[in-house]
């Protein structure tokens, strides 16, 4: 299969949703003369004009209300948040407006947008531009969260994204934009909600999403040389969660270890916690075990920063202490 | 043009030429791989922070942007721990945790540089609603892009800072970019001053490579401020000679552009063109202030390399005030 970086295949769902419905258009700063910053979204602008990608002042609220309006109004906007720490700007219009008008309003209106949100940890960017935030919005009722792992997924759900009928929060991990992988070809979709078993093992299960999914399969790589069987799952999706790729898993495992980069305190490895101790703790042979980021926000200084990142080293150490 | 004392020409053009000393470095060691995340650099807008900043008080206070070193020196801040800082070394005015978009020295009244767009804004509006309640005479300053101008925020502190009356001075930086926008793209007026009329308070656009027109305004906007008339609006005109961070392509504009305004519109040089022709201070003084001023510089980054990082039991140091965390 052909290996493309999941820049380029954001970038080709983009295109091909906004050949394929003349409704999609996209806005956000700097994306139509700069190609946003990480390149997702580079010769858009001379393919669909300027009418269709937008370049915005630095208006967040603006940019995610008017999608909402646009959206309400017939249009399949993707709004782009340059960094998904800027969301704290437009909360209201994400979670007052994007995720409950459709409710209130009795079903006499759809929201169908996609809100777009690099995030993540990324050479020294410090407390404000480093932010994993995706929990948030796994505690707010009316919007679907999607968080991609690699370049096929990337494509995938966003092209299911933007033909969602509701709204939609796509994370993607600043470190992941060069990384490649393969993408078949064709319209390529992930369903929305649909977790995947990366890796089979019978030993533990560990459930992850987005950039550490690779620290957790490497993890599970070095666990293999040591006898554990790691069975890993991306959750692909974190709301609505595919509650049972997990629960067959850990009916198989009997033990459960959860990852991720953002703070563990209140993250999405609490809710899975408590979903698998709420309705299979019989099945368990271990303590439930998370991984996250300690409650502190990100530090500049390098070595500071090293601290509250994960490492495959983190989950190995972790599975060890369950699987003995 | 009015004349002024040597020593304040002297601090005038001290205090440009260790922005711009500095910023060269910094941009220097950036691109040398020895800094981490990402820095904003002020150089070509000198005069704006110089010219203004040298009327405060050291306890008025001052709220930053993204682009802060310069408003940080002019404040008044060290440039070593500020060199450090930017180095992530523990002897930094933020020990490490915050970098070049988190740069502060509280104890100059600056309020800090923020990563978020217009997020300085309603801080310097607290500040003055503070110094007001405690009729302490205090004024804050606010500085902010021709971008960050189109953020909501600046509109609500506007209108909630002109009702109350309060002790602030917004002061809009137009360097004709945001990132990769150009203002006349991005900015649905050319002169943003005239936004200050709909907020009820006074509002003038000056030339921002002026250094001595940047003070003068600063001046009138100053007296205004602390009389109680409430807030006041200045808008500078400059230009952003280097690119949006260290390491941008600049693939939105010309190098010719840029190397014009540089040769036209330097701050620096035209502050030379003015004190030379009007014999305020010679070549002599001139390069006596910028080669104390380059020693400092290089001092400073010999020391920021030598520092050490912050230890690992730093992690949870400064953080909430009474402890508690698990
Ligand atoms: C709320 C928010 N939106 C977007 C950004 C990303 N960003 C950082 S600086 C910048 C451009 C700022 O332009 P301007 O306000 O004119 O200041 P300048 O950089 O020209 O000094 C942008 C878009 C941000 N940091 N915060
Ligand atoms: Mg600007």
């Amino acid at each position: 299969m052909r290996e493309i970086s999941f820049s380029e295949a954001t970038l080709e769902a983009m295109s091909e949703e906004m050949e394929r419905d003349s409704s999609v258009f996209v806005l956000g700063e700097d994306i139509a003369r700069q190609g946003g910053i990480f390149g997702q979204f580079k010769g858009l602008p001379q393919k669909f004009g300027t009418e269709r990608v937008l370049d915005t002042p630095i208006s967040e609220t603006s940019i995610v209300g008017a999608a909402v309006g646009a959206a309400l109004a017939g249009m399949r906007p993707v709004a782009d948040m340059h960094f998904a720490d800027f969301i704290g700007v437009c909360m209201d219009e994400v979670f007052n407006q994007m995720a409950k008008v459709r409710f209130m309003f009795g079903g006499q209106c759809k929201v169908p947008m996609v809100l777009r949100a690099p995030d993540g940890i990324i050479r020294s960017a410090a407390a404000q531009h480093s932010q994993s935030v995706e929990a948030w919005f796994m505690h707010i009722p009316g919007v679907k969260v999607v968080i991609p792992s690699n370049p096929a997924d990337a494509k995938g759900l966003l092209k299911a994204a933007i033909r969602s009928d509701d709204p939609v929060l796509y994370f993607e991990h600043k470190v992941l934009f060069p990384m490649k992988g393969p993408v078949p070809d064709g319209d390529h979709i992930v369903p929305i909600g649909k977790a995947n078993v990366s890796r089979a093992g019978k030993d533990v299960t560990i459930v992850s999403y987005s950039l550490m999914m690779h620290r957790a399969l490497e993890a599970a790589e070095k666990l293999a040389t040591e006898g554990v069987q790691a069975e890993v799952i991306d959750l692909r999706t974190i709301s609505p969660i595919d509650k049972e790729t997990i629960f067959e898993s850990v009916r198989k495992t009997k033990r459960l270890v959860i990852v991720h980069e953002a703070v563990k305190q209140g993250g999405v490895g609490a809710e899975i916690s408590a979903l698998v101790a709420e309705e299979m703790i019989d099945w368990l042979d271990a303590p439930i075990r998370r991984i996250g980021a300690p409650f502190v926000p990100v530090p500049f200084s390098p070595p500071l920063e090293q601290l509250v990142k994960i490492s495959a080293d983190n989950i190995v150490k972790t599975v060890k202490e369950i699987c003995r | 043009m009015l004349a002024y004392k040597k020593e304040f020409l002297q601090n005038l053009y001290r205090t440009m030429v260790r922005i711009r000393l500095f910023e060269e470095k910094v941009g220097e060691c950036f691109l040398g791989g020895e800094l981490p995340g990402f820095v904003h650099l002020y150089i070509g807008e000198e005069a704006i922070a110089t010219g203004l900043l040298s009327e405060l008080n050291q306890d008025d206070y001052v709220a930053s942007t993204h682009r802060g070193h310069g408003h940080c020196i002019a404040k008044g801040a060290k440039i070593k721990p500020m060199m450090a800082e930017i180095f992530g070394k523990s002897t930094g005015y933020c020990k490490g945790k915050g970098g070049s978009m988190h740069i502060a020295d509280f104890s100059v009244g600056m309020l800090g540089a923020n990563g978020v767009v217009g997020g300085g804004i309603n801080l310097a509006v607290g500040a003055a609603l503070a110094a007001k309640m405690k009729k302490s005479g205090q004024v804050a300053v606010t500085f902010f892009g021709d971008g960050g101008a189109n953020r909501g925020t600046v509109h609500e502190g506007m209108n909630m800072a002109a009702i109350w009356k309060l002790p602030v001075i917004f002061v809009c930086e137009f360097n004709q970019y945001a990132s990769t926008t150009p203002s006349s793209y991005g900015t649905s007026v050319p002169n943003l001053a005239v936004r200050a009329q709909g907020y009820n308070m006074p509002g003038v656009t000056v030339d921002g490579n002026d250094v001595f027109a940047v003070n003068e305004a600063a001046k009138k906007a100053l007296e205004y401020v602390r009389a109680g008339n409430g807030p006041y609006m200045l808008e500078f005109k400059t230009y952003r000679i280097k690119g949006h961070y260290v390491g941008d392509p600049e693939l939105y504009r010309s190098k010719q552009e840029v190397q014009d305004h540089f040769d036209k519109n330097d701050p620096l040089k035209n502050f030379a063109k003015v004190v030379l022709a009007k014999k305020w201070l010679s070549q002599k003084d001139m390069d006596a202030i910028y080669a104390e001023v380059a020693a400092e510089v290089k001092t400073a980054v010999d020391d920021a390399r030598k520092d050490p990082y912050p230890t690992d039991s730093e992690l949870f140091n400064d953080y909430y005030v009474e402890g508690g965390v698990n």
